[in-house]
Formats: C-alpha cells, structure tokens, sequence
C-alpha cells in the first residue's frame, strides 16, 4: 500500500505499470486518474491546498477501511497539491485484487471518500478571478452507498 | 493550542495559524469567544455548518470537548479527488 501527497506531477501510465507489475497474481487491476479541467473556460490554473500531516493520515485511514472491506492485495493513492494547470493529473488511485469486482468497489470507494474526506481544497484560478471550489451535496451522499 | 485555517477560512481570517490561549470547554465555546474577539473571525464562523473542524488532525463536531486538545483546525467542507 502506498499513499503519495506531493507538489511534482506524475506520470499516470508509469504509475500503473510500476503497480501492475507489483501486483502480479491480484488477476485484476483498476485505476483512476482525476484531471484538472477547464469547466467554464478560461481557467488558469487550479490551486490545491491541502492540511500537511492530516492529509497523509485522512488518506492511510480511507486505505485501510478499503482494504477491511475488499479483499485487496495492494492499493495507491496518489495526490497534488499546489499549481496545477489545465490538463495536468490531480490525482490517482489503483487497486489490485484477486476478482474485479473488489478492485473496481475499492476504487470507487476510495474516490468518493478522498473527495469529502481527505483534507484538499480546491481553487479556480482564471482571468477574471479566483474561486474556491464548493463542495457538492451529491460529493456527501456519495458516501451515503459505503454504509 | 495551535489554531490552524484553511481555505476560505484562511483568507478570511488572514492567517495559516496562530496560538491562542483559551479557557473554551468545547470547540463551539472557542468559535463564540473567536468571534466575540474580532469581527474577521465573526466573519469566518458565521455559519459553522458551512464548516468543518479537526481535533489533533482528526475531524470532529463543533460540540467536542478541547480538554488535552493541541491542535485545531477550522475549514470549509474538502473537495479533493
């Protein structure tokens, strides 16, 4: 299991290759990798702050409530924080499990809950302004499904 | 204890952290004696349902004790992933 909270990009293929041949014999793989995207047109950049020390222990905790839950051989979470451009990868989360079924419910579960409960802000930073990302009521009764 | 801001709460604020010295009970006690304190603080908790706390970087609720407490932090609801 890895968590990984960093400024530097990443390299989505390369992280899923490295993972996959370090889970050889889990028989399924399943990754996701979020993208900064330009929903209004015009941004510039997004701006991540996060809680130093919190955000690596909210993630640990998230990790190990997934792999209580599922069958898991291995997990990475991968997360920026700082000046991310349009297009750049926010983040990344793979999961490795015998069948597919635990891989892909795991992987989804760690996504809903690194939205609402992983210590990350979001700002929208463009031409005419900034703005803090709201956060969603569907992001809240997402988690709503895991209990 | 150290009182940490994130977000929206930071900026309102005006600073990342500071120490305060408080008697507070509970984070509700410490968030009225904050807000009686300055209007920029008045300003950052006035609706705290719109707000989130942690304990020691562990999230809590607004009716927690602070007693053996080291650490808070105050911030909007997260919007990672």
């Amino acid at each position: 299991m890895a968590v990984r909270v960093q400024a530097e990009t990443f390299d989505a293929g390369a992280e899923l290759n490295a993972f996959s041949i370090g889970a050889q014999g889990a028989g399924a793989v399943v990754s996701f990798t979020g993208i900064v995207r330009d929903v209004a047109g015009g941004l510039r950049h997004m701006m991540i702050e996060h809680y130093p020390g919190m955000t690596e222990a909210a993630i640990a905790a998230i990790v190990k409530q997934a792999q209580t839950r599922w069958a898991l051989t291995d997990a990475l979470v991968i997360h920026r924080h700082g000046i991310l451009p349009p297009g750049a990868p926010i983040m990344m989360v793979a999961t490795a499990a015998p069948h597919r079924a635990d891989a892909f419910a795991a992987a989804d579960f760690l996504m809903d809950y690194l939205k609402s409960r992983a210590p990350f802000w979001k700002k929208e930073v463009s031409a005419t302004g900034a703005a803090w990302v709201a956060a969603q009521d569907a992001d809240e009764a997402a988690l709503d499904r895991w209990r | 204890m150290d009182v940490l801001y994130f977000a929206w709460v930071r900026e309102r604020i005006g600073v990342p952290s500071e120490r305060i010295e408080t008697g507070a009970a509970t984070v509700a006690d410490l968030v009225a004696e904050l807000s009686a304190r300055e209007e920029r603080y008045a300003a950052a908790f006035a609706d705290t349902a719109a707000l989130r706390v942690a304990l020691d970087q562990t999230l809590a609720t607004f009716d927690a004790p602070l007693a053996g407490v080291r650490e808070v932090a105050f911030f909007p609801p997260m919007t990672g992933g």
